[in-house]
């Protein structure tokens, strides 16, 4: 439980960082919160050479109403999504998956930059970004760039990001009064979700269905063509790949993501307004 | 007034949460000043032949003081149980074999922590891997051998001296069987385990441990280093919870106190949360087959529990536990044949030793189950099948077919005050409404009823007590707390005789030059072994006080009394404190109180679930439990042992279960994926009183740290079941956890 040794970074702005990452190539890497990197260097699962620190660079840390989109920096916490005011307005499903990871400790640590970073498909924010249709705003040397997040994952913890980019800000619709849900199914609170899923204006993530989080397109699709609730939810593992591990098998996410996505639709169908 | 049975706050609270407890790893002493730090090399494979270990790359790693093999270290291997085949020899660092995850293999001393894991990476070690037996089914067979001398995996047995009776149920209308699995479960206590040792020039030996009973530590410890128990001095810092996986030493202790001795420095280990998920002892692990039978009217005439007890890789406690499992399989219940056996075999797992009710938590879950399907297959209310059959209050001192002497109980009685609170009428109803309705969301209503033995094994206890000439008292116990609280328990039991507040009362265990003789905390013994020879000691104080004080203010004894720390001449002013009779000379005694026996607490829990049938999610609503262990010395604190007892309890019938692939490797040795609660996942319990003292103590009290585990675990397993019971289901193995729910439900749906 003791990483590999390691130098160690403050940033003191964004720009910053991306020099030190420009320096210090693709043996650098950024810590935020540090609730997902910290436990796998501490498995010696990874061993960066040099972290650079971004965790408290207030220039991240916002969220604020842009046009017909919300902007959130990327250092923003779970804490501060759980708790905006803004957001349960304008985007109240993000808060609501916010409310769900980990535990009060880890809300108060971790980032949604970090967690839409990791990129592990059991994450509750990418699966409700990408809900969202979200964009993620990377700056780099070469200047900013605007990645939608259905183009953002490549596979499991692994996204389109390059190694001397930034994730600065995330950026969601404003869905105000469109139906949405979160479902998401634990064995315990404080656990990643075996399957979750992320309802918002007619559009569903999941969570945990694949390698990366996914849209579940064919429930979507029916939905449009008018397709009842429970006729769309049975349709929500197409195209998917779970895995099988200790709490599940392949086949029980699969079942789970139907029973999750009629719940959500059937919440979101009684919310919208 | 009485101080006993009221709720006096725990004074060691104050100090645990502001401070902060001092645990092994925290401790700052000067003769551990510049120690080293043991980091261990362990086995990565389950079961394999060590074919070569080279170590000069770590030796030359920054901060390495030295780097041991099991060929270097200087002691023997050891039958780390008694009555295990002397061929399960443990060596203290793995030389020729591993035989599981996590095994000991080299040990890395470095001048600071973080540079031992760097150092130990550049240990390497060929391994020629051998089959894994992880299952003890398989291991029954025999195809792997763990010990090839030893010629078979069976270490032990009990009842193994005559067949079964062909006949036991041939008198039976209706007769039951099933396979159960009591699942394999880890301790995981906050304070992981942890050691520090030093050798003085006086040739003694200085051992800080985290364990539950200093004295039987240390006789091990020194045992196993090869020198005179006197040589070992064995100090317990705070310890941050025990559940039974801390009785006792562990290999790593004589490993810490060896290695100091080696190199003539100190030496320090605290494991990683890593290690103490494969390393640390872990519990339960039986298999089980019940066979029940008795009439269509509810009388159960015959029981039959057959055990397959997986000891893992080297047998410790766990081997021994089928006893009691056994010595306990009627229960409650008063039924005319009972017969069983138990055999253990060992696996390529980590060893499993005690844990919050050891042996007998399996007894009760196997009878509670056999009892429930016996209701379930006569059609009769499972909670009165159980009244029908407990055995009457007036049976009592009563010799069951198990071969235990129970105390003193009121069964039923115990059944109808959980039932009553719970409204089980009010229960039945809603559950039947819900069917009715075709709820996605079924309620379970699970009855468990249970006795258990408390102080078994260890019915004697020391304790002293001294009054000082400041007025302050010091009372010595031979028990070993690790979160119960005896300091505020034994403190007012000397306070009832002496008058003096607990807070001028201090109580100091668990050092071995200090107090040389105990048998620490374990099998929720302390109480009415260790608390009532505290008792016991105060009164004879109180005797001795009066002797001396008749001298000095020279009345009779007769006309004496003790109150508020001075002995008094009845209807006078006349007195001298307790105090100033210290000043004289010490006033101190020493006692010993033995129960001769072991008492046998009971109770009855009710849980309510309600299971989600699309997910298979359960979830405990309620849950109400009759928790008899005699007087409350102290509520605050017995209720505390009752909801801690009760976590684990619905831990176990629903969460938790240590798991290893086919190859022999931990798949749940993180807390990410081993299932431990949290609040969260607890509903607030319904705590009922009832108590019926023993005969067997002066305070007619009982144990009290395990029951709310050995009953909570039927009665939610119990519940879940229940819940589905409309849908044909009578049996889940624990535990039960959506999955496996989820997978009942379809099995059940394919059969109807």
């Amino acid at each position: 439980m003791i990483p590999v040794g390691f130098e160690y970074v403050r940033a003191t702005s964004v720009d910053e960082a991306i020099s030190l990452l420009v320096e210090h190539g693709e043996e650098a890497t950024l810590l935020a919160g540090g609730h997902s990197l910290l436990p796998v260097m501490k498995l010696r699962l990874a061993a960066p050479e040099v972290l650079i620190d971004i965790g408290r660079l207030s220039e991240l840390s916002y969220i604020r109403v842009e046009g017909d989109e919300i902007a959130i920096g990327a250092g923003t916490k779970h804490r501060a999504l759980e708790a905006s005011e803004l957001l349960a307005k304008e985007c109240p499903l993000l808060p609501a998956a916010a409310h769900t990871v980990g535990d009060p400790q880890v809300r108060h640590r971790g980032t949604i930059g970090g967690s839409l970073a990791h990129g592990d498909p059991a994450s509750d924010l990418p699966a409700a970004v990408l809900a969202l249709g979200g964009t993620i705003v990377l700056r780099s040397p070469r200047g900013q760039r605007t990645v939608p997040i259905t183009g953002f994952y490549t596979g499991v913890f692994s996204t389109v990001r390059d190694p001397d980019e930034v994730i600065v800000e995330v950026r969601v619709p404003r869905t105000g009064g469109a139906g949405w849900a979160y479902e998401k199914f634990v064995r315990r609170a404080n656990d990643w979700a075996i399957v979750a899923v992320a309802v918002v204006d007619g559009r569903i993530g999941l969570a945990n269905m694949g390698p990366t989080p996914l849209r579940a397109s064919a429930a979507e699709a029916a939905l449009a063509d008018g397709a009842s609730i429970e006729e769309a939810a049975a349709l929500a593992d197409q195209a998917t790949d779970p895995v099988s591990d200790v709490p599940a098998t392949a086949e029980y996410r699969r079942h789970l993501a139907r029973v999750l996505t009629k719940r959500a639709l059937t919440t979101a169908a009684g919310a919208a307004g | 007034m009485s101080i006993l049975g009221t709720r006096v706050q725990r004074v060691e609270d104050p100090l645990f949460l502001t401070r902060g407890a001092v645990y092994t790893d925290d401790l700052v002493d000067e003769r551990l000043a510049g120690a080293l730090h043991l980091t261990l090399v362990r086995s990565p494979v389950a079961h394999a032949r060590i074919t070569s270990i080279d170590v000069s790359a770590a030796r030359e790693a920054p901060g390495v003081v030295a780097v041991v093999t099991g060929a270097e270290i200087g002691l023997e291997p050891v039958v780390l149980q008694g009555g295990a085949p002397k061929e399960t020899a443990r060596p203290f660092l793995a030389t020729d074999k591993v035989r599981f995850v996590g095994e000991p293999v080299v040990a890395v001393l470095t001048e600071e922590l973080y540079q031992g894991q760097d150092a130990a990476d550049l240990v390497e070690i060929d391994y020629d891997p051998l089959p894994a037996v992880v299952d003890p089914e398989e291991a029954l067979k025999g195809e792997v051998l763990l010990f090839e001398d030893l010629g078979t995996n069976v270490v032990g047995g009990f009842g193994l001296d005559k067949e079964f009776d062909e006949h036991l149920f041939d008198d039976c209308e209706v007769v039951v069987t099933q396979k159960l699995v009591n699942q394999r479960v880890a301790a995981a206590p906050l304070e992981t385990r942890a050691a520090a040792a030093v050798w003085g020039d006086d040739g003694r030996v200085t051992l800080w441990a985290s364990t539950q009973n200093a004295q039987s530590a240390r006789d091990a410890v020194a045992g196993w280093l090869g020198v005179e128990r006197d040589v070992v001095h064995l100090i317990t810092p705070d310890v941050g919870g025990g559940f039974g996986a801390k009785i006792g030493a562990d290999p790593e202790f004589a490993l810490v106190a060896q290695l100091a001795r080696i190199t003539g420095r100190a030496v320090r280990w605290s494991e990683t949360r890593s290690e103490n998920m494969t390393g640390m002892l872990q519990g339960r692990a039986q298999i089980q087959t019940i066979t029940i039978g008795g009439n269509r009217n509810g009388d159960v005439l015959a029981y039959r529990l057959d055990v397959l007890a997986d000891a893992g890789a080297y047998p410790r406690l766990g081997m021994f536990l089928p006893y009691f499992t056994r010595q306990m399989a009627p229960g409650v219940y008063d039924i005319p044949k009972v017969e069983s056996r138990a055999r253990t075999v060992v696996t390529t797992t980590t060893s499993i030793g005690a844990y919050r009710g050891a042996g007998r938590p399996e007894a009760t879950a196997a009878i509670e189950r056999a009892m429930d399907l016996f209701a379930a297959e006569i059609g009769m209310d499972p909670a009165e099948v159980r009244k029908r059959n407990v055995i009457a209050p007036d049976k009592f001192p009563f010799t069951t077919k198990g071969g235990a002497t129970y105390d003193s109980g009121e069964y039923a009685k115990a059944i109808d005050k959980a039932l009553e609170a719970a409204d089980y009428a009010g229960l039945r109803a809603e559950q039947a409404r819900r069917r009715e309705r075709g709820d996605t969301v079924a309620l379970g209503i699970g009855v468990s009823a249970y006795v258990e033995i408390t102080g078994g094994g260890a019915f004697a206890e020391n304790a002293s007590i001294e009054v000082h000439p400041d007025g302050t008292v010091t009372v010595l116990t031979g028990t070993s707390p690790h979160g119960q609280g005896h300091a505020t328990a034994w403190a007012m039991l000397a306070s009832e005789h002496l008058g003096v507040p607990v807070e001028k009362i201090t109580v100091k265990h668990g050092d071995t030059d200090l107090i040389p003789r105990g048998a620490g905390t374990m099998g929720s013994r302390s109480l009415q072994t260790g608390g009532v020879a505290v008792y016991q000691a105060a009164g004879e104080l109180v005797e001795l006080a009066k002797q001396r004080a008749a001298e000095v203010l020279e009345a009779s004894v007769e006309d004496l009394e003790v109150a508020e720390g001075a002995v008094n001449v009845r209807g006078t002013t006349t007195s001298i404190t307790l105090a100033a009779l210290a000043e004289k000379e010490p006033l101190k005694v020493q006692t010993k109180f033995d129960s001769g026996a072991p008492t046998f607490p009971f109770g009855a829990h009710v849980a309510v679930v309600e299971v989600d049938l699309e997910t298979g999610r359960a979830v405990v609503d309620r849950i109400v439990t009759v928790d008899d262990a005699g007087p409350v010395l102290n509520p605050l604190l017995a209720d505390g042992q009752r909801h801690g007892g009760i976590a684990q309890g619905i831990a176990q019938a629903l969460l938790e279960e240590v798991r290893y692939d086919d190859e022999g490797n931990p798949i749940t040795a993180t807390f990410a994926d081993y299932a431990f609660p949290s609040a969260a996942e607890l509903p607030s319990f319904t705590l009922v009183d009832m108590a019926t003292p023993t005969p067997l103590n002066p305070l007619g009290v009982k144990g009290i740290g395990e029951a709310g585990t050995i009953g909570a675990t039927p009665a939610v397993q119990s519940a879940v079941i229940d819940a589905l019971s409309h849908l044909g289901i009578r049996h889940i193995d624990m535990p039960l956890a959506p999955l496996r729910v989820w997978e009942a439900i379809q099995a059940a749906k394919g059969d109807a």
